[in-house]
């Protein structure tokens, strides 16, 4: 008897992980679609991305292990490396941008740029 | 720190000679000798425990964890809202990290946390450019991110 309360209530946390996993994963394309320019897209998807998957890795982990027993570290792995790459490719498309010529967007016309300001200070020199 | 690991490593596997069980779980159980030992004979060895500093990259860890959970909420907060009246820019942050690792942590840490994105470094590694979702509460910002994450890496590296 017992046994079947502990197994639903397992059962019940891997749902909710999951159901929190996706949640993120939603909001933040529906924040990438909402949101006005490239900056605050990346925001949008690289933290909320990040999140949801390791919701849903963790979900997947207890689910192998408590059905069928099996420890995946591939999971886990996945984890650390998509914490480990989420900053740096959004870094990367940050920098990219910023060397295109797109300017962050504001809503009063009033931008504050601290690296196109240095940039130029440097070209000056 | 490097020493230490290495003499920790030959305790653990000179434990398993001794006991004659070459499996894993031998292996474990002299390790933790090791560290037993270490911890007793901490006067004799050069530097301090090696083991701080690992516990204090486990802090590091949480904290990060704690502060990636407050970023999702506030990002989400920021989809769902009707009218998008927040403020971004980019300002600038000066860093007293040195070596390349600590700063590639550092960014990485500003990037997954509440309202900041790393965007550049500058050429002579001494400031970071963020972009910031509100632009108005930078200086608070400087200062969490100073307090917080430049102190916890500096105790992990130094």
């Amino acid at each position: 008897m017992i046994e079947t309360w502990i197994e639903i209530i397992v059962d019940i946390f891997i749902i909710l992980l999951l159901l929190f996993g996706t949640f993120f994963i939603f909001s933040s394309t529906i924040g990438v679609l909402r949101f006005p320019d490239v900056y605050t897209r990346l925001h949008a998807s690289t933290k909320a991305a990040t999140l949801g998957i390791a919701g849903i890795m963790i979900g997947a982990f207890l689910f192998l292990f408590a059905e069928h027993g099996i420890v995946s570290g591939k999971l886990l792995l996945g984890i650390m490396f998509v914490l480990l790459t989420a900053p740096v490719s959004a870094h990367m498309i940050g920098r990219a941008a910023h060397h295109t010529g797109i300017k962050p967007w504001s809503s009063n016309d009033k931008q504050q740029d601290a690296y196109a300001d240095a940039i130029k200070e440097q070209k000056n020199k | 720190m490097p020493f230490q690991i290495i003499l920790n490593l030959i305790i653990a596997v000179m434990w398993m000679f001794l006991s004659e069980t070459y499996t894993f779980v031998a292996f474990v159980s002299g390790y933790l000798i090791g560290i037993l030992l270490l911890l007793f004979l901490q006067r004799f060895i050069p530097d301090t425990f090696y083991l701080k500093r690992v516990f204090k990259m486990i802090q590091l860890v949480l904290l990060f964890t704690k502060e990636l959970l407050l970023s999702n909420i506030e990002i989400i907060k920021m989809v769902y809202r009707k009218d998008q009246n927040f403020k971004p820019g980019i300002f600038a942050l000066p860093t007293d990290l040195k070596s390349n690792w600590e700063i590639t942590m550092l960014t990485s840490l500003i990037s997954l946390t509440p309202g900041t994105l790393s965007l550049s470094v500058s050429e002579d590694n001494r400031i970071i450019y963020i972009h910031a979702m509100n632009i108005d509460d930078n200086d608070e910002a400087i200062k969490s991110i100073k307090e917080t994450f430049e102190r916890a890496i500096m105790e992990v590296t130094r």
